[in-house]
């Protein structure tokens, strides 16, 4: 099978700075792809390397098959990057930017797409602006137009969602879902934790250039099956319950950090015993920030 | 094909919207060096027996303008992509280094050429301009700014900051152009002055193209058209070069 992405074994150094440790990573056509971790950890650079834009020190990448470097041509017909700066060419209205676009991909007349590109992000009234005159959400708009106007299989978004607005975020993540049902390959990558929980099938996560975690969204939650217990208590907290604290707050509330349910017994059991009264209590399930969190630590 | 085509059609757009800027500057500025110039020293030069100081100099003046412009547009245009970042939408599609170059030197060439079309036609107010060899003009107007668009491509790529083009115009396409015998004949100038003139390849591009306007001048047009054309394979195989190996583009 040919896959969407494969990445084997990339490394880049910049000077002292280990990029990318050795990544290898492959992603199935028709997936919605997660790519986490924080600043630093080397996902634009892997991003770049699919995109062409940085020439790896070693190890391959492909985009459906076809080599970043050796395929060039094929492999950048079959990617679309929407760059994590907000990027524009000050010269052009929003339609003769998406037209130079279809243009460079080789493509004569695109009007039809173009439009409708232009329609579903809401651009339809921007449409004959110039770019200098758009605001942030908007021009964030275009770039994601201009990464989709050769209708590429292959869609990477560098943190799309990044200082935009609640709507643009819902109308962004209502197109981009329409386009991985209709078969395109979605790779995201975002500070926004529960957004990629809502959206991705499967997530990596890098730090320091490696892949520290590579699972379904799904497992990653099931697996890390604890969950934490929020207490506001009459009296002190027993001292059997001091090592699983997880977090105290000024005013007195106090969470717990358990590895599975069952010890929610043991917990309610130990007040019982001390005789403290519980005056308020939660209990949450662990999110994507909060695996995404501990991840992190371990690693 | 399309490619290349919309990446020049770009750079052609991307001048040609502020032409007041990139096309009528640069003709006033000529026309005020030929005004200035010319009235200082109109009958105490004459470089070719019975040629007009003004009628000498127009040509020169285009030529300058050509070389400058091509060399402006091609850097200029490189330096403010990379500045805002903007360069990725020409290297995130499948052009390839050849197209790439080609796009941006035809570009550059369209801007140099329709300068200097326009400086002549501005001189056409103030003097006679007859034209002896039109395709000797032509041919080194082409070739000229051929040559000072592959450099403009070099200089804008390699350039990080505004300051640095800034220095390879000041202190490189300046000095080379303003001593290339715009304003004179070499033949007027001590026997050091003339050798150094010789290792000018712009001297050689002024001198051939007013070779064409007046049948006349101080080197043979041919020797000219080949240091000339060795210049603009050398330029372009250098750029061919640092192109496909990604120099400052691709890291």
């Amino acid at each position: 099978m040919t896959y969407a992405i494969e990445i084997s074994d990339v490394t880049k150094r910049y000077g002292s700075l280990q990029a990318l440790g050795g990544v290898s990573l492959c992603v199935e056509p028709g997936e919605f792809f997660g790519l986490l971790g924080p600043n630093g950890a080397g996902k634009t650079t892997l991003i770049s390397i699919l995109a062409g834009l940085v020439r790896p020190d070693s190890g391959t990448a492909r985009i459906m098959g076809h080599d970043v470097g050796v395929d060039y041509r094929a492999a950048r017909h079959a990617l679309g990057v929407v760059p994590q700066e907000l990027v524009f060419d000050p010269f052009f209205t929003v339609r003769e930017a998406l037209t130079i676009q279809s243009g460079y991909f080789g493509l004569r007349d695109n009007r039809a797409w173009i439009d409708e590109v232009i329609e579903n992000l809401d651009l339809a009234d921007k449409a004959d602006t110039n770019m200098r005159a758009l605001s942030g959400g908007m021009k964030r708009r275009v770039l994601v137009a201009q990464a989709l106007v050769h209708k590429p299989p292959v869609i990477v978004l560098d943190e799309p969602t990044a200082g935009v607005d609640v709507e643009l975020r819902q109308a962004l993540w209502r197109f981009i879902r329409r386009l991985n049902r209709d078969g395109h390959t979605i790779v995201l990558t975002t500070h926004y934790l529960e957004e990629a929980e809502a959206l991705c099938g499967r997530v990596a996560m890098l730090k320091q250039g490696r892949i520290v975690t590579l699972d379904t969204t799904e497992n990653l939650l099931r697996l890390h099956s604890g969950c934490y217990v929020g207490l506001r208590l009459g009296g002190a907290l027993p001292a059997a319950l001091e090592p699983l604290v997880a977090q105290r707050q000024d005013d007195g509330a106090i969470r717990l950090a358990l590895p599975d349910y069952a010890e929610v017994e043991r917990v309610m059991a130990a007040l019982r015993e001390a005789g403290v009264a519980v005056l308020e209590m939660e209990i949450m399930q662990p999110d994507l920030e909060e695996i995404f969190v501990q991840i992190m630590r371990k690693a | 094909m399309t490619g290349f085509y919309t990446l020049f059609y770009k750079e052609w757009l991307r001048f040609w919207k502020v032409s007041v800027q990139t096309v009528l500057a640069p003709v006033l500025t000529a026309l005020l060096y030929l005004l200035v110039f010319g009235h200082a020293l109109r009958g105490r030069v004459e470089v070719f027996p019975g040629v007009d100081y003004i009628a000498f100099l127009a040509p020169g003046l285009a030529m300058m303008s050509v070389l400058q412009n091509s060399f402006a547009n091609a850097s200029s245009s490189l330096m403010q992509s990379k500045m805002t970042g903007n360069i990725v939408f020409v290297l995130l599609p499948p052009l390839s280094h050849r197209e790439f170059f080609l796009a941006y030197l035809l570009a550059a060439m369209a801007r140099g050429v329709v300068v200097g079309a326009g400086v002549l036609l501005a001189t056409l107010w103030f003097t006679e301009v007859s034209v002896v060899h039109p395709w000797w003009v032509l041919l080194f107007g082409v070739c000229g700014s051929a040559v000072m668009g592959a450099l403009g491509i070099v200089a804008g790529i390699h350039s990080d900051k505004i300051d640095q083009l800034a220095a390879f115009t000041n202190f490189i396409i300046l000095p080379l152009t303003f001593l290339s015998g715009v304003f004179y004949s070499i033949q007027s100038l001590p026997a050091f002055w003339q050798a150094a003139s010789h290792l000018n390849p712009v001297f050689y591009m002024i001198d051939g193209f007013r070779y064409g306007f007046f049948g006349a001048s101080d080197t043979s047009p041919w020797l000219s058209l080949a240091i000339v054309g060795g210049s603009f394979i050398a330029l372009s195989w250098l750029t061919l070069g640092l192109l496909k190996s990604g120099y400052k583009l691709r890291q």
